[in-house]
């Protein structure tokens, strides 16, 4: 009875611990997340202070700060936020599904899918921002599918989902070089600027069907959260504490691919996001619990602070895509020698 | 605890009605009729590739059935819904993955998976099912150590506190002492005897090694070419026939001098050469003179 007592007080005292240390990870990214956020309604090509833009804010005109807080920097603002939040939670969805942090959508060719089709309406067929961002949704979705089914035989295999999902992404960015290859001048620029993934041309009819996408995606996914921290556990053992796999899987890919198309069609795909932002959450949130509010804030952080890093820390403004590329390619290189040492397959 | 509630606790009656199962188009296993006998301990053991993991993951509602079907207290396992099964069938795959860096506490709350309601916040009674689970799988010392650091022998016992934890009546085991060291798969046996005694918990596992499962088990499944081959007691099954028609191995079987169950010394084609030249006056033993003299328990 004594034996039972104390272990009872041990396993509470444990979970109260690392549920703490979660809390307090959440808060403090909570609080990164919206100082970058009003970081970038206050700075830009100029600074203006924060009372002028709480007044502009607040709808009062205020000459020379109201249009560029209201009409550039708060979409650009809520556009980061937004994509960085569908990035991350995407991200983690695909690697804590697939049990591999090289499972990233945008490694395994789905943001190539729904780049392929945003740059083909972009530029073939000229379309607006609403139309831009379903063919994208399309795009993704269908990529999505057809990796599943190519890796589905058999049983669901992850790593050979990655290495097809690899090989979709090479030949769905050579579409896009071939259409970029026919493009006209002005739609070229446009396409490029877009594709090295930027918050310049953020707007809100951008960003309303993200965050449309948001408030449906991100209740469909928070529902699943526990069943998705059992997939780790492998299909057969989740299946054994009663999760429906296939079901589940199915409302995650589908739900993880229309934020992660969404978010794409705004911004661009903003390089290495979605394949980050999961294993920097989950490393300080601590393992073992679910990383997905956390991936999503940090998503949002890593597209904040590199927004405001390309805008101000050179000459040059660079868009957010190069600054994430630049820390997500030695992550990525990192993460394939670290497997190789621990002498890992994929 | 509460000895006598849990023996009063529902039995569960699982049970295969003439199943196939198939991947794709390959039939493995066929004419599946098999009982999973309630408080019992069984083992299912066969040849690599014999279909006996099949078997399992069939019972175990991993694989539906191309025909026939599989039922638990009557009804067909496919259709009744995943989080239900859960609260009656506990399942330890062979190869089940611990999440990077997480807590055996934390494991073994996992399975409590099935008794927890949507978004509701974990319970008393969750707590009380992993300290128990910690307790009688003598886990309780490594609650809060991360599941990456421990040996082989000490991650098989988290991963059973962890399918205690679900509080099954029935516990469906694939293979759970392979990769184990013999003292550490004694140990984990031992623990499903402890259960199935204290318990009642009805244990059906996978085994390969066959002195084991005669050691273990109430009852033996031998499982050849996708068939059931003999069902019965060890001392029924385990015969030199059944060894030679399921493993395809000469074998000599005696009575173990401690337990007086089968006990099965494989004679490969050395020993084979050494009985027939040097030891002609070892006695063929037959198990069935001291299973009649043991009268048999009623069936």
């Amino acid at each position: 009875m004594t034996a039972v007592l104390t272990t009872t007080s041990v396993v509470v005292a444990g979970r109260a611990r690392r549920g703490a240390r979660r809390r307090r990870v959440l808060v403090v990214l909570a609080v990164v997340a919206l100082a970058l956020l009003a970081a970038s309604l206050l700075a830009g090509t100029t600074y203006h202070p924060p009372a002028d833009v709480l007044r502009a804010l607040a709808g009062e005109n205020i000459p020379g700060a109201s249009f560029a807080v209201r009409e550039l920097r708060l979409p650009r603002a809520v556009t980061g936020l937004a994509v960085g939040l569908a990035f991350g939670v995407a991200g983690t969805v695909f690697q804590t599904m697939l049990r591999n942090p090289l499972a990233a959508p945008d490694v395994i060719g789905i943001s190539s899918g729904a780049s392929a089709a945003a740059v083909f309406g972009i530029v073939v067929l000229s379309l607006g921002d609403t139309a831009v961002a379903l063919l994208a949704l399309g795009g993704g979705l269908t990529t999505a599918t057809l990796i599943y089914l190519l890796a589905v035989r058999q049983g669901f295999a992850g790593t050979r989902l990655i290495l097809i999902g690899i090989g979709m992404a090479a030949m769905l960015d050579s579409t896009v070089t071939y259409v970029l290859s026919r493009a006209s001048q002005w739609d070229l620029q446009a396409a490029m600027q877009w594709l090295a993934g930027s918050l310049n041309g953020a707007s809100w009819s951008r960003t309303l069907p993200l965050l449309l996408a948001l408030a449906v995606g991100l209740p469909l996914i928070a529902g699943q959260a526990r069943n998705l921290q059992q997939l780790r556990l492998g299909d057969d053992a989740a299946a054994g504490v009663g999760v429906p796999v296939d079901l589940t899987r199915l409302v995650l890919i589908a739900t993880a691919v229309t934020l992660l198309s969404v978010a794409t069609a705004a911004a661009g795909p903003i390089a290495f996001v979605a394949f980050m932002a999961g294993p920097i959450a989950a490393r300080l949130i601590g393992q073992g619990d679910s990383p997905v509010l956390a991936a999503g804030m940090v998503g949002a952080i890593l597209v904040l602070a590199a927004d405001l890093v390309g805008q101000l820390a050179t000459g040059t403004r660079y868009p957010v895509g190069v600054v994430t590329g630049v820390l997500g390619a030695p992550y990525l290189l990192y993460l394939l020698v670290r497997t190789y040492r621990t002498g890992g397959a994929l | 605890m509460t000895d006598e509630s849990e023996n009063l606790r529902p039995r569960h009656d699982l049970r295969a009605q003439d199943v196939t199962l198939a991947y794709g188009d390959r039939v493995v296993v066929r004419d599946l009729d098999l009982a999973v006998v309630p408080a019992e301990v069984t083992a299912v053991v066969g040849a690599n590739g014999s279909g006996k993991s099949t078997v399992l993951r069939a019972l175990a509602r991993l694989l539906s059935p191309a025909s026939g079907q599989v039922l638990l207290d009557g009804k067909d396992l496919h259709r009744l819904p995943t989080r239900e099964v859960a609260r009656t069938l506990g399942l330890l795959p062979q190869s089940p993955v611990a999440p990077e860096g997480i807590a055996v506490a934390d494991l073994v709350g996992r399975g409590r998976h099935p008794h927890q309601r949507f978004l509701a916040p974990w319970s008393a009674a969750d707590t009380a099912a992993v300290a128990d689970a910690l307790d009688v799988t003598g886990t309780a010392d490594l609650a809060d150590r991360s599941v990456d650091e421990l040996s082989g022998g000490q991650r098989q016992r988290v991963w059973l506190a962890m399918v205690l934890a679900q509080q099954t009546d029935i516990l469906l085991l694939d293979e759970p002492t392979t990769f184990l060291d013999v003292a550490h798969q004694v140990e984990v046996l031992d623990l499903l005897t402890d259960l199935n005694r204290d318990r009642g918990t009805t244990v059906l596992m996978v085994l390969h090694d066959l002195n084991l499962a005669a050691r273990y088990a109430d009852r033996l499944v031998t499982v050849c070419d996708g068939r059931v081959h003999r069902v019965g007691t060890p001392d029924e099954v385990l015969t030199v026939e059944t060894v030679r028609e399921v493993f395809g191995l000469e074998a000599h079987v005696m009575p173990d001098p401690i337990t007086g169950r089968p006990l099965v010394l494989p004679l490969g084609r050395h020993a084979r050469l050494a009985r027939s030249e040097q030891l002609p006056e070892i006695p063929p033993v037959t198990v069935e003179g001291r299973v009649a003299a043991q009268a048999p328990p009623s069936t």
